[in-house]
């Protein structure tokens, strides 16, 4: 079986109108053994842009402490918070660096930038495993259940939706898609990111 | 598997197969097609269904190299797999109880599947592996447990007809079919449950559970079960042992079918989602403990680690 889908989990984000959302389901598996329902793979990165990482659990730990450190160090030189744009290509080239012993991990981000005139612009963007950069317009997805994530985002994203509309969608798109899908499921996590805050809820998902 | 005998032997399923063909092929002044398809059970008059076979010398090789079987997993077409089935033999009768998870890959093909094939008023079978296989020889089992009534004037035992699936897929063995069944059932002997399987096993026993998530289930089965169950208390178990398996095993789960097979035959108790049932319980059932089955839900408020919903 394929090492992308032993511990299986799904991540996908959408962009709405000066809002962006990311959301995960919680399951952490052996194969088809489910082991937590109470798994995290969606991380803060500053206030503004939060990570997704789907794939192999013992990498979506290690990469989480990987960009903390490359993170700060990007804080501490340049004396200013790491803009949405910028890491992403940070998250590229570390990917990258293990061009022929990759991660297992196919990282999804989204954040809120602010253009010099002071408006902001909403934000996502996806990679593959080695770092091939997708910035989309629209929504993204990776993980498991991917194929399904699309099917659904496809047809219910609408664009310049409200938080409140962008947290529906998102929320039943993930539902849908996961229960299609044996490796995602058992909960789900959405953040809304708006410019003056994050809001954070856990989802009741199908436990089987 | 020994080809050249095959194919020149008169006993095997190939050789029954030739010779049915050979007979429907001088007597019928009508081509086969002209009454539908020959695997249909129009045919059972002349002793063995026919199938038509891949015009290549090893058929059965032929099946192996795009199907899924024990020895090669990754295969081209996919035939369902993950499954929880359980059946068990208790003071009341037998109970019996599948999930209704059909999937292909990690993909969810279905959740709505049948899983527990009502054979006649007082046998049950349970699909687990190929449903094809199971769906198509346990209605054929059907027929001829209908034909054993009219010419003995007595309804077959369940023994019997467990002993006539089993030695019916022994004599295709080899040849791809995939099915591990329990035939469930209420005869002069009492209630009994038989594991019949595709490679030809038969056992008699009082306790069994078939599938990708039976190790789930007989984990609950065996710390709850014993002889003398009240009717209420064996339903439950066999609901708590689907949920258990839905729960924990990714390629089971969606809803649980639970029937009981008493005197006077089976009883459809009832279909439980299986989510429903770890937030919420059963619902209003006899046995039921009246709050849901996870584990989270069931120690809410014990510890400070997991406080009660309304002060977190």
């Amino acid at each position: 079986m394929s090492i992308m889908e032993l511990n299986g989990g799904s991540v996908i984000a959408m962009v709405g109108k000066d809002c962006v959302a990311i959301a995960a389901d919680m399951r952490l598996g052996n194969q088809a053994l489910g082991i937590s329902s109470k798994f995290e793979r969606i991380f803060p990165v500053t206030d503004r842009i939060y990570l997704g990482l789907p794939g192999l659990a013992t990498d979506v730990a290690t990469l989480r402490e990987r960009f903390r450190f490359r993170v700060n160090m990007y804080t501490i030189k340049e004396e200013r918070e790491i803009q949405p744009e910028t890491f992403a290509h940070l998250v590229s080239s570390t990917l990258y660096e293990h061009r022929f012993g990759p991660y297992f991990i196919e990282p999804v981000m989204a954040g809120i930038s602010k253009t010099p005139s002071g408006a902001v612009k909403p934000f996502i963007a996806a990679t593959d495993l080695i770092g091939c950069l997708n910035f989309a317009k629209d929504f993204v997805v990776a993980g498991t259940a991917s194929t399904k994530l699309y099917g659904v985002a496809e047809g219910l994203w609408e664009p310049d939706l409200e938080p409140e509309d962008l947290f529906e969608t998102i929320s039943q798109t993930l539902l849908n898609a996961t229960d299609r899908d044996a490796f995602s499921g058992w909960g789900c996590i959405v953040h809304i990111i708006t410019k003056d805050k994050v809001v954070t809820r856990t989802l009741k998902g199908r436990m089987d | 598997m020994n080809t050249f005998a095959t194919k020149f032997s008169t006993t095997s399923a190939v050789g029954q197969l030739r010779k049915a063909q050979k007979l429907a092929a001088e007597e019928d002044e009508f081509s086969d097609a002209a009454w539908g398809s020959e695997a249909g059970f129009g045919n059972v008059a002349k002793g063995a269904p026919s199938f038509t076979v891949p015009a290549i010398p090893d058929p059965a090789a032929f099946l192996r190299l795009h199907t899924d079987d024990h020895a090669d997993p990754s295969c081209r077409i996919k035939i369902q797999h993950g499954t929880t089935t359980l059946a068990f033999r208790f003071q009341g009768g037998v109970i019996v109880a599948v999930d209704s998870r059909a999937t292909a890959g990690s993909y969810i093909a279905s959740g709505t599947v049948k899983k527990v094939i009502e054979i006649n008023p007082y046998l049950l079978g349970t699909m687990a592996g190929g449903a094809a296989d199971c769906q198509y020889w346990e209605t054929y089992l059907g027929m001829h447990c209908r034909l054993h009534e009219l010419r003995n004037r007595e309804r077959i035992s369940v023994s019997a007809a467990s002993k006539y699936l089993s030695n019916l897929v022994y004599s295709y063995k080899g040849m791809g079919l995939s099915m591990g069944t329990m035939i469930c059932g209420w005869d002069k002997t009492g209630p009994a449950v038989f594991y019949v399987d595709s490679d030809g096993t038969r056992l008699k026993g009082d306790l069994f559970s078939v599938g990708s998530g039976s190790t789930f289930a007989y984990g609950v089965l065996d710390q709850g079960y014993h002889w003398d169950l009240t009717d209420a208390e064996a339903q439950e178990l066999g609901r708590r042992s689907i949920y258990a398996a839905g729960h924990r095993d990714a390629f089971s789960g969606n809803t649980c079918n639970l029937y009981h097979v008493k005197e006077d035959g089976w009883h459809f108790i009832g279909n439980y989602d299986v989510s429903k049932m770890h937030y919420d319980g059963p619902g209003n059932v006899p046995g039921a403990p009246g709050h849901g089955y996870g584990y989270d839900i069931r120690v809410e408020g014990r510890s400070s680690a997991n406080p009660p919903e309304a002060s977190s």
